[in-house]
């Protein structure tokens, strides 16, 4: 019925040497030029940026740097105005680090789930509004969640942290805190949970539909349930999105400011410091938020701008570390040739970033 | 092991779309038999339900039944996965499971069916391995990514993995279609020491396979783009390639057709 094959036209053109000769010169490669031009430009302005950022916040820095006679990095005293200045980030580095890794131990497991449920359980109809309920919450402003996190979650929260005070109060960690105080970090933490939530499933989710439908089925043949083809080929597939995504979200709740600043109450000068999530305390962000109306001298502007930098160098570490994994795993494990050797197309099912 | 299958007056449907149409025929065990026919006749869809795999695309069903001896694949109470388990199936592409070694892959069945038992693992995936005629060229390297395999290794890999698993019957779809002629002829081989112990479907474009491999060849076909594939023609291997009962398998198989 069809042809075999689809050589030899029915009119092949008569052969015979030519007169003209073959036009081969320059074309013209403006677009090119202009595009690459362009896209260079583009390249090296992100860079510049980055790199004059950098350069601000080392030049403000220095020298008020130079005038401090505490510890920098080791020193829990902030006390920028004093004659001779003393600051240290040791204790805004501890609330900022530790807030940011229980929000992300927190909202790893649920994003992970959430995503696993709308790409391998949910019908498709549930599916969709619940991914893009997800999506929603990155929508909220931070300042509705700093609202919202001390006036109406806070209260909510308060038995949580009085219970697992007691149970694990041994701890310093867990340390029950004398007050009862709302804005405390272990609040603050829920709250940032919730706002990385959104990137951290939206990132797993679009690396578990990626699943190549092979490595599915060759689990589903063996005679897998579900859960168990998802342990076999799923996550194996996605675990590198999932540790970069996480990434991610550690990096944003690092620099969240506004929410963190609402929620978290500044301890009192006098109080010691304490180790204990139920307590108050001051993120670098919020730190420089809260003062922002003290920049009235070069060396107090300094030792902010200095405890910046940390947090500027602490976030692109993160990003950075994120983007190594990405970058050296790639989604389905070690072998990112392999996978175009075998021609797997990766099939996407409606996941969107 | 090794069993019979029995299908009859079956049906598959995707959605409203009936892919395939009133298939019945008998698969003697400890056979290879061996579906050919034009692409989108239907006969991978069909071999599909011979596992349930094709309850994996949304939307596909199935009417009629499918007896493996005395046992409805269809029946109600029987759970999909313990079919796969007693029916096994190998892919069109090798799929080996990228972040496995060599070892875990073949052991990958076993330990769903909740086998721990290091030695008696061991003692397993050696025998899988050389059931699929693979065990001398990877016995050193067990550990390794079943990744960094060549094609045609790795599809006897997943070989190794489907029958570590000791099932009654194995599918096949289209194993060979991507790889060389020497991986293919390495596979062919292994289909012919297969049907010693297991009941093997092949389906394949490749007609002089299906004559090289197997004993029963079945031809499918459909009316026109659009219209569900039918069984046009089963029989022994022999006869329906030397002579066939119908017009259209004689036109296929002669190559004025497809």
């Amino acid at each position: 019925m069809s042809s075999t094959d689809g050589t030899a036209p029915p009119t092949a053109p008569p052969d015979g040497p030519r007169d003209e000769k073959l036009e081969l010169g320059p074309v013209g490669h403006l677009g090119d030029r202009l595009f690459a031009g362009m896209a260079r430009g583009s390249g090296v302005l992100v860079v510049a940026i980055v790199a004059f950022v950098g350069i601000f916040l080392l030049a403000l820095a220095i020298p008020a740097l130079a005038n401090n006679e505490s510890s920098f990095l080791f020193s829990r005293i902030w006390e920028p105005g004093a004659n001779p200045p003393q600051f240290g980030i040791a204790a805004l580095f501890y609330t900022t680090v530790i807030s940011s890794i229980i929000a992300m131990a927190i909202a790893v497991p649920i994003a992970v789930g959430v995503a696993l449920f709308t790409t391998y359980y949910a019908p498709k109809r549930l599916a969709a509004p619940v991914a893009h309920a997800i999506d929603l919450l990155a929508a909220v402003p931070s300042i509705i969640y700093g609202l919202w996190g001390i006036l109406f979650f806070a209260p909510i929260l308060r038995p949580v942290i009085d219970g697992l005070g007691s149970a694990l109060g041994w701890i310093p960690l867990f340390q029950k805190s004398v007050t009862d105080n709302v804005g405390v970090v272990f609040t603050a933490s829920v709250v940032l949970a919730i706002m990385i939530l959104p990137v951290v499933t939206a990132i797993s989710r679009e690396i578990f539909a990626q699943t190549p439908v092979a490595h599915r089925e060759g689990a589903l043949a063996l005679g897998s349930t579900r859960w168990e083809m998802i342990r076999m080929a799923v996550l194996p597939y996605g675990r590198s999105g999932v540790v970069s995504a996480s990434m991610l979200g550690l990096g944003r709740a690092l620099g969240e400011t506004v929410a963190v600043l609402i929620i978290l109450s500044v301890p009192n000068g006098n109080d010691p410091w304490t180790s204990s999530i139920f307590a108050g305390g001051e993120t670098f962000a919020s730190k420089i938020a809260n003062n922002a109306a003290e920049f009235d001298s070069p060396d107090k502007t300094g030792a902010y701008i200095a405890a910046g930098l940390v947090l500027f160098v602490v976030t692109f570490l993160v990003n950075s570390a994120a983007r190594l994994i990405v970058a050296r795993s790639g989604p389905g494990g070690k072998r990112p040739r392999r996978i175009k050797r075998i021609g797997d197309k990766p099939q996407s099912e409606g996941a969107t970033l | 092991m090794a069993k019979r299958i029995e299908v009859s007056g079956l049906n598959v449907y995707y959605g409203d779309f009936k892919a395939v149409e009133d298939v019945s025929m008998t698969i003697e065990p400890r056979s290879v038999t061996a579906f050919i026919g034009p692409s989108g006749c239907g006969k991978s869809t069909y071999l599909r339900t011979l596992n349930r795999m094709h309850e994996v695309i949304p939307g596909a069903r199935v009417e009629g039944k499918v007896m493996l001896d005395q046992q409805d694949l269809y029946a109600s109470g029987v759970d999909p996965v313990a079919v796969r388990r007693v029916v096994g199936m190998v892919f069109q592409r090798p799929n080996p499971f990228p972040t496995m070694s060599i070892f875990d892959n073949v052991a990958s069945g076993l330990k769903l069916n909740g086998v721990k038992d290091r030695k008696k693992l061991t003692e397993v995936v050696e025998r899988s391995l050389h059931g699929a005629n693979l065990w001398n060229e990877v016995k050193d390297r067990l550990d390794k990514p079943g990744a960094g395999l060549s094609g045609g290794q790795q599809q006897r890999l997943c070989i190794a993995r489907a029958i570590a698993v000791e099932p009654e019957v194995i599918l096949m779809d289209e194993p060979c279609s991507a790889l060389d002629p020497i991986s293919t002829l390495a596979i062919e081989d292994l289909i012919e020491k297969l049907k010693d112990r297991f009941t093997v479907v092949i389906v394949t474009h490749n007609m002089q396979q299906a004559a090289r491999v197997s004993d029963q060849t079945a031809f499918f076909n459909l009316a026109a783009t659009g219209k569900p594939g039918r069984l046009i023609e089963m029989g022994p291997t022999k006869q329906i390639f030397s002579n066939p009962n119908e017009k259209a398998t004689e036109d296929y198989i002669t190559g004025r057709f497809g």
